[in-house]
């Protein structure tokens, strides 16, 4: 068969749904844009463990405690199902690490932002979970086999996050007045990166259109965006927070938020490592990888993995 | 009964009584401080444990490393849920609003979490101490407490096999492996010896057959170590200097500026619903 014919066999499977599994031919620019997303969405599991993993020592009582390292725990295990995925492109996961601390692959800017205060833990389980979830739920639909398998089981789990997000803000927001003036100036503070979450609107982002036609990306980044405004906003509203975007307003014909958008400067800073947090995020991953040298030589013979007696 | 975990035999508690459903008032002292000794233990290496949760060096140790640190907090939170049976305040109050004098872990527990190494030995020596006392407590003539025990030392069965899995497998590989574990073990051993220091009044729970005697276990405990270390290719101190105090609420420095970090939150209000 000729390249021509197999991506035409190619495309005409993914048109009528079916999954590419990892043996299955594919373009080359398909494996690199899966493994470019794939990495990238495993990063941003690793990374997003640091703000909340650094708070754990100091979540007050067992419930939160317990809850929190459960929920960063569950994110280290995405971190691992996702390179995995990304592996049966033929990247090994050591690689994957290694550009991750060398800053040649990227990871979501949310976690380049700081989490100063207990009410940033309540919003990055609500706000971002929440995004996360839209975003994984679609992307789950795509056309890459082993890609969407492990989005529905960190759908799953993801919803629990959200679950115990929400009943965080909600503990706080409904708390004594100092606990529901720290709760609404994180929200103020994290409304915007989270707008900014799904990404540039459509008319600027630069991979969208073969992504979807291959089915890598099923929805574009403003339709994300706006399942998210449809989801949370009343929500939002309903709990007395106070939104930092004055203009936002909701078209009685289409049912659309309109939105003011984000400063996209600030997010391609980010993206490009001058964010608030991306030197010492980066900093400490890599500190753990040094220091964990001695471990994974060690364990190099046993990477078959012989399992516990 | 041979103790699966250790091949050796547990020791039961010393008398044979009916068990009791209420402890004899003028044991309830003596049964409390025991009590928050073990709760305290556990739930210090929660917290330890926990510092591991997202930076581990690699996924596959920070993943388990997390779950360790989950069930040593629910064993704490047991420990402390029996006290809070018995008069106490509740859990998180016992936890998080006592001063390091008020704390009777072992002091091998309030150390800092040092390098994965460490933290290996740390979990394994006590994980072999904590199953050889539940085992005895399964015997226990306080019910409440014979119960608690049955349904935790599964967990810590896990603990032990994934602490031996890594033992072995790292003490037999390479020596920049080994010399870190060795130097691990030879640093934590007067610390880990005091895992059998009494709290006060522990005769007395004894003599009524409620908890099994320190003294006895401790061997028990010494021979398997040595047993499961050397196995590994790694040397047991011969030592019997014991880093004792904790069960008296003697801490190092380390143990302070662990609450004040773990109680720090919740201290700043400790009325309001967190």
């Amino acid at each position: 068969m000729t390249d021509e014919a197999r991506l035409a066999d190619f495309e005409a499977r993914i048109a009528r749904g079916e999954k590419i599994e990892p043996g299955d031919w594919m373009p080359e620019r398909y494996r690199s844009q899966l493994i470019r997303l794939i990495q990238q969405h495993a990063n941003s599991e690793l990374m997003g463990a640091l703000p909340e993993g650094q708070w754990i020592p100091y979540a007050p009582g067992f419930k939160r405690k317990m809850a929190l390292i459960a929920k960063v725990q569950d994110e280290v295990g995405h971190a691992q199902l996702l390179y995995r995925a990304a592996e049966t492109l033929g990247k090994p996961r050591h690689e994957m690490i290694e550009e991750l601390i060398n800053g040649s692959s990227k990871y979501s800017n949310v976690f380049n932002y700081p989490c100063d205060t207990w009410a940033d833990i309540a919003m990055v389980g609500w706000l971002i979970d929440g995004a996360a979830i839209v975003n994984q739920t679609i992307m789950q639909t795509g056309s890459y086999g082993p890609y969407g398998r492990a989005l529905r089981r960190i759908t799953y789990e993801e919803a629990f996050h959200l679950k115990q997000g929400y009943d965080l803000v909600v503990t706080l927001i409904t708390g004594t007045s100092a606990q529901r003036a720290m709760c609404q100036e994180a929200f103020s503070r994290w409304w915007w990166p989270t707008m900014m979450f799904f990404g540039p609107p459509d008319k600027q982002s630069v991979h969208t259109e073969v992504l979807q036609r291959w089915g890598i990306k099923p929805k574009t980044n403003d339709e994300q965006r706006q399942i998210w405004l449809q989801k949370f906003v009343p929500k939002i509203l309903e709990l007395g927070l106070e939104i930092p975007d004055t203009a936002l307003r909701r078209d009685a014909e289409s049912g659309e938020w309109h939105i003011t958008q984000p400063d996209w400067n600030e997010f391609f800073r980010v993206i490009n490592g001058d964010g608030p947090m991306n030197r010492e995020r980066l900093a400490l991953r890599r500190l753990i990888y040094d220091e964990g040298s001695w471990l994974r030589r060690a364990l190099e013979p046993h990477l078959a993995l012989p399992k516990a007696a | 009964m041979a103790n699966p975990a250790t091949g050796a035999a547990t020791v039961a508690p010393a008398t044979d009584r009916t068990a009791l459903d209420t402890p004899p008032p003028e044991l309830l002292g003596a049964l409390k401080r025991y009590l928050l000794a073990l709760a305290d233990d556990e739930m210090l290496l929660g917290h330890r444990d926990a510092e591991w949760t997202g930076l581990g060096p690699i996924l596959e140790e920070d993943i388990a490393f997390s779950s360790m640190a989950q069930d040593e907090l629910g064993h704490a939170k047991i420990w402390y849920g029996l006290r809070h049976e018995l008069g106490e305040p509740s859990p998180d109050r016992q936890a998080f609003l006592r001063d390091a004098p008020d704390w009777l872990n072992a002091r091998l527990l309030e150390l800092d979490r040092g390098d994965y190494a460490a933290s290996l030995v740390r979990q394994y020596l006590f994980d072999l101490a904590e199953l050889l006392r539940l085992e005895a407590l399964t015997g226990s003539a306080w019910k409440p407490l014979a119960d608690a025990a049955l349904k935790l030392r599964q967990e810590e069965k896990y603990h032990l096999l994934h602490g031996q899995a890594y033992l072995e497998r790292l003490a037999k590989g390479a020596d920049e492996a080994r010399d870190l574990l060795q130097a691990a073990l030879d640093r934590l051993w007067p610390y880990a010896l005091a895992i059998w220091e009494p709290v006060e009044g522990e005769a007395d729970l004894v003599a009524a057959g409620i908890v099994p005697a320190s003294a006895a276990l401790a061997p028990v405990w010494r021979a398997a170590v040595v047993t499961r270390f050397e196995r590994a290719g790694l040397t047991v101190p011969l030592s019997h200097d014991a880093v004792t105090g904790g069960r008296r609420g003697e801490h190092g420095p380390e143990l302070v500026t662990l609450l004040a970090a773990m109680q720090g939150l919740y201290r700043s209000d400790p009325e309001a619903d967190w």
